[in-house]
């Protein structure tokens, strides 16, 4: 039974979204110098925030997949970098569209959470051709893993760089927790990481669940109706398969009446 | 340490007996040199714009290397017989990276000096210890990383297509600290030393790269 | 050593994917026997002597080689074992003699072996040329020098005579045969050949023991029986 307390999940993340973007639309004080758009922070910050940490935690989920060779922890590093890919772009377009509004540009190189940012995202969206290039599964696990760890490790290293090589000159009051943030806006603004943060694993949960309910009926129709009748597995870059039904008398069907006669 | 050391011998053995990547990651330097010099429309680049075509001259070149750098032994079952050894599997990372910093060390004695005549404004000779210790940080971080990425892509069906997607976003940052850190050297106004928090960055990458690689390598021998 | 099975498989499955290459394969081989393993392409016989090298993980049952569990204490085993695979495991571009100083440094063993071995395989002349110049026959006999160069207890033997004329079956006999007094798991094709120089014969079929029994029990027309 797969997906156990998802509805309770689900609720939770409704509710502290809708309570966000109601404190963020309406209590929230619109900001002096950028006015209504300045709003899009309470989007942005947090999606960029739970997308950093999701890739360390990606990283963790490989380190223990290594460690403890159970092939759950790799689905759970697979998940939680492959929701963490689709935030990373939202977080890019949200910064972008910011950018646009605030300083005319679509882009600015000099702010450097937004470059590491896309740094990262390069770096991460090579995950999935790389799991894709390598048709052994467990190979295929073992790899992604070792890249995870690698990549988990690199999202601080590479804030540092980039942050010390941008000359950081920007006007800017937002964006940075110093103390400068009037206290509505950061309590909304916690709030909004809250949300985004449920949301992030709301998402993971639902993603698992179906990975893992897939794998329960593929191993059931396979212990039903014979190995040969499933169709075998495609070329993916998703985990497939934890323990496929072993070929034992146990779990393999008679192939024909007369052999399950005997 | 010695079946590091033979691994090692052996590698540049091999290397001598048949020349490959050397001699390709030499003549891609330069001739990217002479694409820079028609590509930028200059005679002379000095200061940040000179440390940058050097700096990622050299990455690109270095990508050459890193896809060659585990071919014998996928190609000719040297993986089997380093496994079927009675040795610490590391050794293998240790001498790939060894050997891969000694053939970018090669390389960039000759890119280096073409360089210097090809492309370079100021006199190259202020600023050269300097950029020796760089150069030298910089391998290290190239070494290590190559050695994991190109272990990592050998047994991939698109192995040369993961080489580069894989080791450019991940040397970034090394990029980033070794190209500020040579564009004093290059002032056309006069040399001044590489900036401390520099090299401090670029020893850093290596440290935490070199570790965690030589941590996970063991997981990408095994079966 | 006391415990007399220098090769305990008790039902190994190892998996590609979701298919079971060797699949509850059960298997005693006591020290200083030979065992022979028949079985069509694709039986699985590379993947159990990959297994029994440590260079598979076991995905299933229990497997003892040399007395020290797999894949637990596989470091225990590795350099006491020899493989001669299909591949020569050999760098092209070097010579016979350079490759097994490679091999000889990283199985610590004295360099002198490495001369007497290409003495005794008649190779001394073509010692120093690259390996990629040496006939397939030629290349084998290198390939054995390299598998028995650190003098192992169990070699595992994947056809070991194929591309061999007879003088050259006969030149490595010494040190591959049964007269080396090693343990050794031999795959074959040849019914008869094959049932000759083995104490025990394995037959595996799509991954699975089809055939188990001492090799004075079996007719070679049994072993054709797994081909069919």
């Amino acid at each position: 039974m797969y997906g156990k307390g998802l509805r309770a999940l689900s609720l939770a993340t409704f509710a502290a979204l809708t309570a966000t973007f109601a404190l963020v639309f309406f209590y929230a004080p619109l900001d002096a110098d950028q006015g209504f758009i300045q709003k899009i922070f309470y989007v942005h910050v947090p999606v960029a925030i739970v997308t950093l940490c999701a890739y360390v935690l990606g990283a963790i989920f490989a380190a223990l997949h290594l460690r403890t060779r159970d092939r759950r922890w790799d689905l759970r590093s697979y998940v939680v970098i492959h929701i963490a890919l689709i935030f990373n772009i939202l977080g890019l377009l949200t910064g972008a569209i910011w950018a646009k509004a605030s300083w005319g540009h679509w882009w600015v190189w000099d702010e450097p959470t937004l470059v590491s940012f896309l740094i990262v995202f390069l770096l991460f969206a090579t995950y999935q051709p790389l799991r894709f290039s390598i048709e052994d599964p467990e190979r295929q696990a073992r790899y992604a893993s070792v890249f995870a760890i690698m990549a988990g490790a690199f999202v601080p290293l590479n804030f540092v760089a980039v942050r010390a090589a941008t000359a950081y000159v920007h006007p800017r009051v937002l964006g940075t927790t110093n103390g400068g943030l009037p206290s509505q806006m950061a309590l909304v603004f916690v709030l909004a990481i809250v949300a985004m943060a449920l949301l992030f694993a709301l998402l993971c949960c639902y993603e698992i669940a179906a990975k893992q309910t897939r794998w329960q009926l593929r191993a059931l129709r396979r212990r039903l109706l014979g190995s040969d009748a499933v169709a075998p597995l495609g070329r993916s870059a998703a985990p497939s398969l934890g323990e496929p039904a072993r070929g034992g008398s146990v779990t393999r069907a008679p192939r024909n009446p007369a052999e399950a006669a005997s | 340490m010695r079946p590091s050391i033979a691994l090692l011998r052996k590698d540049l053995l091999l290397e001598r007996r048949a020349p490959e990547a050397i001699p390709a990651m030499l003549l891609f330097s330069v001739t990217t040199f002479v694409l820079f010099h028609f590509g930028l429309g200059r005679d002379e680049v000095a200061g940040q714009l000179a440390a940058g075509v050097l700096t990622v001259t050299l990455l690109f070149a270095a990508i050459l290397g890193i896809n060659r750098l585990f071919v014998a032994e996928q190609e000719e079952g040297g993986f089997d017989g380093v496994l079927l050894a009675p040795i610490d599997r590391t050794a293998l990372f240790v001498a790939k990276a060894a050997g891969l910093f000694l053939f970018l060390a090669l390389v960039e004695l000759v890119a280096v000096a073409a360089f210097a005549i090809l492309l370079l404004g100021p006199s190259p000779w202020p600023g050269l210890p300097g950029l020796v210790l760089v150069l030298a940080l910089l391998n290290v971080a190239l070494a290590v990383v190559g050695a994991l990425v190109s272990a990592l892509a050998i047994r991939t069906r698109a192995r040369d297509l993961i080489v580069p997607i894989v080791a450019l976003p991940l040397l970034t940052p090394a990029l980033i600290a070794a190209a500020r850190a040579t564009a004093p050297l290059f002032d056309a106004a006069g040399a001044s030393g590489p900036p401390t928090k520099w090299l401090a960055v670029l020893a850093l990458y290596d440290l935490v790269f070199g570790l965690l690689a030589y941590a996970v390598f063991d997981f990408l021998l095994e079966d | 050593m006391d415990a007399p099975a220098a090769i305990e498989l008790r039902g190994v499955g190892r998996r590609y994917g979701e298919r079971w290459a060797l699949d509850d394969v059960s298997v005693s081989v006591p020290a200083g026997a030979t065992l022979v393993v028949f079985g069509p392409n694709g039986a699985g016989k590379s993947t159990l002597l990959r297994v029994l090298a440590t260079l598979l993980r076991p995905h299933g049952g229990e497997a003892r080689v040399l007395g020290e569990p797999l894949p637990e204490r596989e470091w225990a085993v590795r350099g006491r074992v020899g493989l001669l695979a299909h591949e020569a495991l050999l760098y092209r571009d070097l010579s016979a003699r350079e490759n097994l100083r490679f091999h000889a440094r990283l199985h610590k063993v004295a360099e002198p072996r490495v001369d007497e071995l290409l003495e005794q395989m008649r190779l001394a002349g073509r010692a120093d040329d690259p390996v990629r110049t040496l006939s397939r026959g030629l290349l084998q006999r290198v390939a054995v020098c390299r598998a028995v160069l650190h003098d192992p207890p169990l070699l595992l033997l994947d056809e070991p005579r194929a591309n061999l004329d007879p003088a050259a079956a006969e030149l490595i006999e010494p040190l591959i045969g049964r007269a080396s007094g090693r343990t050794r798991v031999v795959t074959s094709h040849d019914p008869a050949g094959g049932l000759a120089e083995a104490d025990y014969a394995l037959g595996l079929r799509d991954g699975r023991v089809a055939l188990s029994a001492p090799a004075g029990d079996v007719a070679p027309a049994q072993v054709e029986e797994l081909y069919r």
